[in-house]
C-alpha cells in the first residue's frame, strides 16, 4: 500500500512495478515485469530490465525511482565485487543484502527505491531478502514488491508452498506476475524470470501474449 | 648477535645497505623481552595461554590482562609493549564491528588478521611514527570454518598456524608445542597441555611469581571467546604442576 502511494509521487521515471523472489528446493526464482512509467500515464519503456545481477549467483530486483535504483545497484555491485575478491570466495547473499541495506539506510532522505536481493550461496543455499524503502532488511522464504504486488498478496499467500520443485515454482512465479500485470496499470510488458541454482543462472522471458490467461481474458 | 645499525636505524623509512629495516627488527626485540604467550588450535577450538609476570605483590589479581576479546567469536593474546597492544586491540575491534555492520555476519579471521596486519604494516613505512612493539595471536571458532589461529608480528605480516608462541621463551614453547598432536585433541584436553607448557617455559630463577591467563573459544563455549572457567583453570594448573614434579622426580632417578 505504502509503495503504491509513494510511486505516484515519484518525479521522473519510476518503475511502477511488480517484482518477486521465491525460494524452492535447490534454488531461487526471481521475476519482474518490464514496464517503466512516468506520471502513471505514459510508458517510457516497455522492455526495461529490473533484474540486476550484482554477483555470479546474486541478483537484485528494483522498484521505485529507476534512477535511484540504478545508482544504488551500481554502487552495491562494485562493493560486493571488491568484498568477494578480498574474501577470496563468493559473497554470501546476506552480505550482498547488507550492503544494499547500508546504502538505503544511510541515504534514506534522498533515495526512493526498494529492492529484493535473492541468490544462492554455499553456506545457506537459496535465500531471499527484502530491503525496504527506509533500509529495513528482512529474510523471508519468498517476497513480492512494487506497486503491482498489492494485487497478488492473496494469491501468493494462498498458493506458496515451501520446498517446491523448480517447475512448480516457475509456474507459481509466472502466474503471480501475470495476475499483477493484468490489474496494475503501471506494470506490464514481458515477464522476466531468472532461476538461480548452485549450477548456474537461467533467464526465462515470457512475452505478454504467452502469459497465462485467467477466466476473464 | 645482531649487527649495530649505525646510522641506518634511526627511522623506519631507511633501509640498511644489506636490505634490513632496523626499526622493525628492534620492534621485534621489544616483543622478545616480554613474557611468553602461546596459542594452539585443536580439533574443535583454540586455546590461549599467557605467562603474566607479577612484578609487585601489590598488583590486584586479574588486572593488566593480556588476552582481549575482539569480537564475540575472536580472542587476541599479546606479547610486547602492552600499551601498543591495547591500541591494536581497539583497531581490531573496530574492524570486526564495521565488517558486521556492512556485511551482516561475523568477520572471518583470515580477513581480520589481514586487515590488522595491514594497519601494523602502515606504521613501518614512515619516519614520523614508530612501528608497533607487539606481536599478537588471534583465534576464533566458527560453525562452518571451524577453529582458526593467526599471528601478526611488528613487520605487519600475518601467518596462519596450528600452534604458535611469542615472547621471551618462544623457542622453548615452540619445541613443546611441536610435541603435541593438536589436530586430534579437544579443547578440554588442550587447555591442560597449554597450562603445562607455560609452567615448563617459565624461568623460576630470572622471573619469580607469575599468573597464568587461560582463555578458549570453540565448540565447548558455543563459539564465544571467554576466559577459562575457574574449575577448569584449577584443574589445568594442577595438571601442570603435577607434570613438572614428575619430571623433576624422574630427573633425580636418572642421577
Amino acid at each position: 500500500m505504502e509503495r503504491h502511494y509513494m510511486d505516484s509521487k515519484i518525479k521522473g521515471v519510476s518503475t511502477g512495478t511488480t517484482i518477486l523472489a521465491v525460494t524452492f528446493n535447490g534454488g531461487v526464482i526471481i521475476g519482474s515485469d518490464s514496464r517503466a512509467s512516468m506520471g502513471g500515464n505514459y510508458v517510457c519503456s516497455k522492455t526495461i530490465n529490473k533484474l540486476i545481477q550484482v554477483h555470479d549467483r546474486i541478483f537484485c530486483c528494483i522498484a521505485g525511482s529507476l534512477a535511484d535504483a540504478q545508482a544504488v545497484t551500481k554502487t552495491a555491485k562494485f562493493q560486493i565485487s571488491l568484498h568477494s575478491i578480498q574474501m577470496e570466495s563468493p559473497p554470501l547473499v546476506k552480505a550482498a543484502a547488507s550492503v544494499m541495506k547500508e546504502l538505503c539506510y544511510n541515504n534514506k532522505e534522498e533515495l526512493q527505491a526498494g529492492f529484493i536481493t535473492a541468490g544462492w550461496d554455499k553456506k545457506k543455499g537459496p535465500q531471499v531478502y527484502t530491503v525496504a524503502l527506509g533500509g529495513m532488511l528482512l529474510s523471508l522464504p519468498f517476497t513480492i514488491g512494487g506497486s503491482g504486488s498489492t494485487y497478488i498478496y492473496g494469491y501468493t499467500d494462498a498458493k506458496y508452498k515451501p520446498d517446491m520443485s523448480r517447475e512448480e515454482c516457475l509456474q507459481f512465479a509466472t502466474n503471480a506476475l501475470a495476475l499483477a500485470m493484468g490489474r496494475d496499470n503501471v506494470s506490464g510488458g514481458v515477464a522476466h524470470l531468472v532461476v538461480i541454482t548452485e549450477g548456474g543462472v537461467e533467464h526465462v522471458v515470457i512475452p505478454g501474449d504467452k502469459l497465462p490467461k485467467f477466466h476473464d481474458e | 648477535m645482531s649487527s649495530i645499525g649505525t646510522g641506518y636505524d634511526l627511522s623506519a623509512s631507511t633501509f640498511s645497505p644489506d636490505g634490513r629495516v632496523f626499526q622493525v627488527e628492534y620492534a621485534m626485540k621489544a616483543v622478545e623481552n616480554s613474557s611468553t604467550a602461546i596459542g594452539i588450535r585443536c580439533k574443535d577450538g583454540v586455546v590461549f595461554g599467557v605467562e603474566k609476570l607479577v612484578l609487585s605483590k601489590l598488583y590486584e589479581q586479574g588486572s593488566n590482562k593480556r588476552i582481549f576479546n575482539v569480537d564475540r567469536h575472536v580472542g587476541m593474546a599479546v606479547a610486547g609493549l602492552l600499551a601498543d597492544a591495547r591500541s591494536l586491540s581497539e583497531v581490531a575491534r573496530e574492524e570486526a564491528s564495521n565488517f558486521r555492520s556492512n556485511y551482516g555476519h561475523n568477520i572471518p579471521l583470515k580477513h581480520l588478521s589481514e586487515r590488522v596486519a595491514m594497519y601494523v604494516h602502515a606504521y613501518t613505512l614512515y619516519s614520523a611514527v614508530r612501528p608497533f612493539g607487539c606481536s599478537f595471536i588471534l583465534g576464533s571458532y566458527d560453525q562452518d570454518d571451524g577453529p582458526q589461529l593467526y599471528m601478526v608480528d611488528p613487520s605487519g605480516i600475518s601467518y596462519g598456524y596450528w600452534g604458535c608462541a611469542i615472547g621471551k621463551a618462544k623457542q622453548a614453547a615452540k619445541t613443546e608445542i611441536e610435541k603435541l598432536q593438536m589436530k586430534d585433541m579437544t579443547c578440554r584436553e588442550l587447555v591442560k597441555e597449554v597450562a603445562k607448557i607455560i609452567y615448563i617455559v617459565h624461568d623460576e630463577v630470572k622471573d619469580k611469581a607469575f599468573e597464568l591467563e587461560l582463555s578458549w573459544v570453540g565448540e565447548v563455549t558455543n563459539g564465544k571467546h571467554e576466559l577459562v572457567p575457574k574449575d577448569v583453570r584449577e584443574e589445568a594448573e594442577k595438571y601442570a604442576k603435577d607434570s613438572l614434579e614428575e619430571e623433576d622426580d624422574s630427573d633425580e632417578e636418572n642421577m
